[in-house]
């Protein structure tokens, strides 16, 4: 109804370019410079995997500080040179690591990482589309995102160390380079960084909606998309609508960095010496940071939902339970978020009031997600479940958004939060909700799409090893900081030690600290998984997970325009599975009704008139030969 | 342990006398680290491969392999089980590490709220995590069966839609008012207004004299005598006290006066359940009653040595892990002996340095400086 004539106008088009291409595509426009969707995808995974490891090293790096703050470890120095002298991280440099660990993670891995890959794999392939609708400006997205990651990563080679003002990087903190060593040439480093990484992540965005609105294959429909479609959509435009400010909030810091403006600072004095600066707020940055922060915190889950919802149908071999309600959840969550940014900045002076409103919109928010998770609970639900590793890392993904979600009620709640702000109650919440949760949607989506991007198969044994190991370990690094919080203890301190009252929480430090360094040994296991079966795996099957969605209609071998022929037309929703009547327990979006008379429901033509006619003439006409019989 | 070697002390001591020798890495406690690294790995491949094999001589007796879905559904009940006792443990163990009950009149507010929170929200994790792995174990796959076929129900999606919009409801209804309550609070004629700045990398605390009236600070005005920039041409500023540790009389409303001079702090008193930014150019405060004097405190914890304490909870440079101030909550008998003892901010050093600059200008420098800002 909604796709146009010109689509297909479009693909052939798309399709004679394609074939002049194939012949010399040369090794630079094929893996390098590459147009293709598919290719574009696999660069951003692979960034974004390196990006997660590099991250991960960090976060070890200061989690062995925070586990023996006493100790020193020569190797520290021989590798981290002047940044940990005499064998220990000097506070600045753990500032420093939090930092980017925390951006890195955020950012790099779980927006471009995630939704790069997945937008770029998922939305052609399973709207019907050749490519994406400007294939150029995808490839700049990629380079975009390519030269903020460099630029970012850079920062541990300037003088005094990379950015160190936290992720958020609060001014006046992050505006005066002598507040901190990292708020000197490493702050202006992250900030052009970041600038290069929203314009690589709303070239993205725009391509993605575009694709989605306007090149869906005939008969796809909106409500006949794959959450999946439906998620990576509304996280992009979740993701124009909130990155600019970002922008905006930044050149304004880069402008009292530089310029020697006021728009956050005011009367200033540094280590006794007063500032020129005047009229500004600190608080104006902060509602900035937030208007993107907190849509951000659903930029990186929303994906991870989609791609959870669409893996656990498809192995528990049943439709996604209340599939509208999953689309209107996520389509409440992408406008409320917009809405709750000053539920981060409840004791920040803000007026009180404001906080109360906060409040409420916060609280709200938490129903759509119940939604979805109880949604997830009832997919499940008398389903005929294959564990493959997806699967796996799908479940997990709930039980994380679950534990950590939960904790939002608390900290979403302006008079508890005023005792838990800051606190590792926080630290807790986050990395279930967003990190743990998203990294899991993530995984979930290498493991299954794995074969849709390579050809091969992961090795599916060292896939169990790696999610149990991870979900275990996971759970045990971020469950007891809940209580480090509720006994006040901050976060962002490079040690416990000058506290009475904390150094009761070094036993549990030193333990968490170890279940980070077996979870982060198991990330290797995954690598060696990931890279080994890019190569040596065994070869894939068209449809290796019997799944409905297009994506599995094209051939093993990629070619670019993705379909050898026509694109397929879609007849049906993404989620037949065990219909009732069926001869297999799935059928494919492309099968047309007029070929599954059995299975068909009444339900399945609430807007086709004449389709439910055929049906009751069907049902009518069985009827009657039974009787015959 | 991991490659650690001597205590710090020792290290510092050795660094302190060859300031410039690197200290030494241990290369063999290294190697000793990745071996056995590497044989954990060997380990894990060579039970891949038995398991492979054994699949394998059991597929070639026409049985059908090693079940790897019913394992992978019993794991999740065994995980199940063992994070059931696991948090219940934490609860318990990590649980009773937490702060004590709240030392202020609202904290008990939000004490409260606090536990009703905390019931509501693990009877739903409780709930839906053993769903979660409950369906996992008993819905495992099988060739006999098929899934059954259930695209949505709306009656039930209304039911849990509505009922967390109900709880959160009443949840947000509670903490509105509650929240309302702690911040709304008015200045009153007998608070007692304690002036708290926050700078890199400490407090300070400035109480008012006689006259219960802290004197108006200025960014502009502060010297080295004068830290806070206090502004001396008001009356009320010449019996401010300059204190060290701050202490409280019991059951007397507190107005903390709040303020950063260079970049954002968080007074954090955790105790007392209180919290809020100290932001340079935007003067906030926060009210609230101390109810437990720090010797009750001492007694109900059986910790003689116990110091309620305040700290910062805004990341603000490489000293923030150790910016804190002890906090004494007393009767007010030895309140008002303590407060007796304090010496006036304007101090004998600000005196002259005040004197100079208002009697004569021939100046030295700094002075001059500061009259010109003055300007
Ligand atoms: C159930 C709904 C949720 C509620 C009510 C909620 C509430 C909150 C609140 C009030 C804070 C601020 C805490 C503080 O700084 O004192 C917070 C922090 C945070 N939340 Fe949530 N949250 C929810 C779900 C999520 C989700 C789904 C994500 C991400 C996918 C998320 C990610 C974060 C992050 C990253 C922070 C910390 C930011 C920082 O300070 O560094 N939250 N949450
Ligand atoms: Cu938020
Ligand atoms: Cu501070």
């Amino acid at each position: 109804m909604s796709t146009l004539a010109v689509h297909d106008h479009a693909g052939t088009h798309h399709d004679e370019h394609g074939h002049e291409h194939h012949h010399d595509q040369s090794f630079l426009s094929k893996y390098v410079f590459s147009m293709d969707h598919k290719m574009i995808a696999k660069q951003f995974l692979i960034t974004g995997i390196t990006m997660a490891v590099i991250a991960m090293i960090l976060s070890i790096l200061f989690r062995i500080q925070l586990a023996y703050p006493d100790k020193t470890f020569p190797l520290l120095t021989t590798l981290l040179g002047r940044f940990a002298p005499n064998g220990r991280i000097s506070p600045d440099f753990y500032l420093a690591l939090v930092t980017i660990h925390g951006t890195i993670m955020v950012f790099f891995v779980l927006t471009a990482g995630l939704s790069g890959t997945f937008a770029n794999l998922l939305i052609p392939l399973q709207v019907g589309a050749r490519d994406m609708a400007s294939p150029f400006m995808n490839m700049l997205s990629y380079w975009f995102f390519f030269l903020a990651s460099v630029i970012m990563l850079s920062s541990f080679f300037v003088q005094k160390g990379p950015a160190s003002g936290g992720w958020t990087i609060y001014p006046p903190l992050s505006a005066l380079p002598k507040a901190m060593p990292g708020s000197g040439e490493g702050m202006t480093l992250w900030l052009i960084s970041m600038v290069l990484f929203v314009a690589s992540s709303l070239m993205g965005g725009i391509n993605y909606v575009s694709t989605v609105l306007n090149m869906r294959t005939k008969g796809m429909d909106l409500w006949k998309m794959p959450l999946t479609i439906w998620a990576l959509f509304l996280t992009a435009i979740l993701g124009i609508l909130a990155f600019p400010v970002l922008v905006a909030g930044v050149v304004l810091l880069i402008f009292d960095r530089s310029v020697g403006t006021s728009f956050y600072l005011s009367d200033i004095v540094l280590n006794g010496v007063q500032q020129p600066f005047e009229g500004g707020s600190p608080i104006l940055f902060q509602h900035l940071f937030w208007f993107l922060g907190h849509p951000e915190v659903y930029i990186v889950i929303m994906p991870a939902m989609g791609i959870s919802s669409e893996i656990m149908s498809v192995n528990s071999r049943k439709p996604i339970f209340g599939y509208h309600a999953m689309v209107y959840s996520l389509i409440g969550i992408t406008v409320l978020s917009f809405i709750v940014w000053g539920h981060h900045m409840f004791v920040t002076g803000m007026n009180p009031f404001l906080g109360g409103v906060f409040m409420i919109t916060t609280l709200i928010i938490a129903v759509p997600s119940a939604v979805k998770t109880f949604n997830w609970l009832a997919t499940l639900w008398r389903g005929n479940i294959r564990f493959t590793p997806a699967m796996l890392f799908a479940i997990g993904m709930v039980s994380f958004f679950i534990s950590g979600g939960l904790t939002g009620i608390f900290l979403g709640n302006a008079a508890l939060d005023i005792n838990l702000h800051d606190t590792y109650f926080v630290v807790a919440h986050f990395h279930l909700v967003m990190g743990s949760a998203a990294i899991f949607g993530m995984l979930a989506g290498v493991y299954h799409w794995f074969p849709k991007m390579f050809g091969r198969m992961m090795d599916e044994k060292l896939g169990y090893l790696h999610f149990w190991l991870t979900f275990i370990c996971a759970y045990l690094v971020f469950f007891p900081m809940h209580f480090m919080g509720l006994d006040g203890v901050p976060r962002r301190y490079y040690a416990f030690t000058e506290f009475a009252s904390m150094q009761k929480w070094l036993t549990i430090n030193t333990f968490v600290t170890w279940a980070a360094i077996i979870a982060a040994l198991t990330q290797f296991g995954f690598l060696y998984n990931f890279f080994v079966s890019i190569f040596k795996g065994q070869k894939a099957t068209q449809n290796p997970w019997e799944s409905n969605t297009l994506e599995w209609t094209t051939p093993v071998e990629h070619l670019h325009g993705n379909w050898p022929g026509e694109i397929p037309t879609v007849y049906r929703w993404p989620y037949d599975y065990s219909k009732p009547g069926a001869e297999e327990d799935y059928i494919p979006q492309t099968v047309p009704y007029s070929q599954t008379m059995s299975s068909n429901q009444p339900h399945d033509f609430e807007d086709n008139p004449a389709g439910l006619e055929e049906l009751n003439k069907f049902t009518s006409t069985l009827k009657a030969n039974e009787q015959v019989k | 342990m991991l490659l650690g070697t001597n205590l710090l002390m020792a290290q510092t001591a050795a660094a302190g006398a060859a300031q410039e020798e690197a200290p030494k890495v241990d290369w063999t406690g290294v190697a000793y680290y990745v071996a056995i690294f590497f044989l954990i790995c060997l380990g894990i491949a060579i039970v891949g491969k038995i398991l492979k094999i054994y699949d394998l001589t059991l597929k070639m007796q026409g049985k059908k392999g090693i079940k790897w879905n019913n394992i992978m559904a019993v794991i999740c009940i065994i995980f199940l089980l063992a994070g059931l006792y696991g948090s219940y443990w934490s609860f318990t163990e990590q649980g009773s590490m937490t702060l004590p009950e709240a030392a202020s009149a609202h904290g008990v507010k939000i004490d409260e709220m606090f536990t009703v929170t905390t019931v509501l929200t693990m009877i739903v994790f409780f709930v839906t995590q053993i769903l979660l792995f409950t369906f996992l174990f008993r819905y495992r796959h099988s060739d006999k069966r098929r899934a059954h076929f259930l695209p949505h129900n709306n009656t039930i999606e209304k039911v849990w839609t509505i009922a967390p919009a109900i709880v959160l409801t009443i949840l947000v209804v509670f903490g509105f008012f509650t929240w309302q309550k702690i911040m709304n609070s008015e200045n009153l004629k007998d608070d007692i207004n304690i002036d708290v700045t926050g700078h890199q990398f400490a407090w300070e605390l400035r109480y008012p004299g006689k006259d219960g009236v802290l004197g108006p600070k200025d960014f502009r005005l502060v010297t080295g005598a004068n830290n806070l920039g206090v502004n001396f041409k008001k009356k009320s500023s010449f019996d401010d006290l300059k204190v060290d540790t701050m202490y409280l009389p019991v059951n007397k409303s507190i107005r903390l006066n709040i303020l950063a001079q260079d970049v954002i702090h968080s007074v954090y008193m955790p105790h007392f359940r209180v919290q809020l930014n100290a932001v340079p150019g935007l003067p906030t405060f926060f009210k609230f009653t101390p109810t437990i004097t720090t010797a009750q405190m001492r007694t109900k914890l059986d910790d003689p040595k116990f110091e309620y304490t305040l700290y910062c909870n805004k990341i603000c440079g490489g000293s923030h892990y150790n910016m804190q101030k002890v906090v004494r909550v007393v009767t007010e008998a030895e309140y008002q002996s303590w407060l007796s003892r304090q010496k006036p901010y304007l101090n004998d050093a600000l005196r002259k340095e005040l004197h100079f600059a208002a009697a004569n200008s021939e100046q030295s420098g700094a002075s001059t400086n500061r009259i010109a800002l003055n300007n």
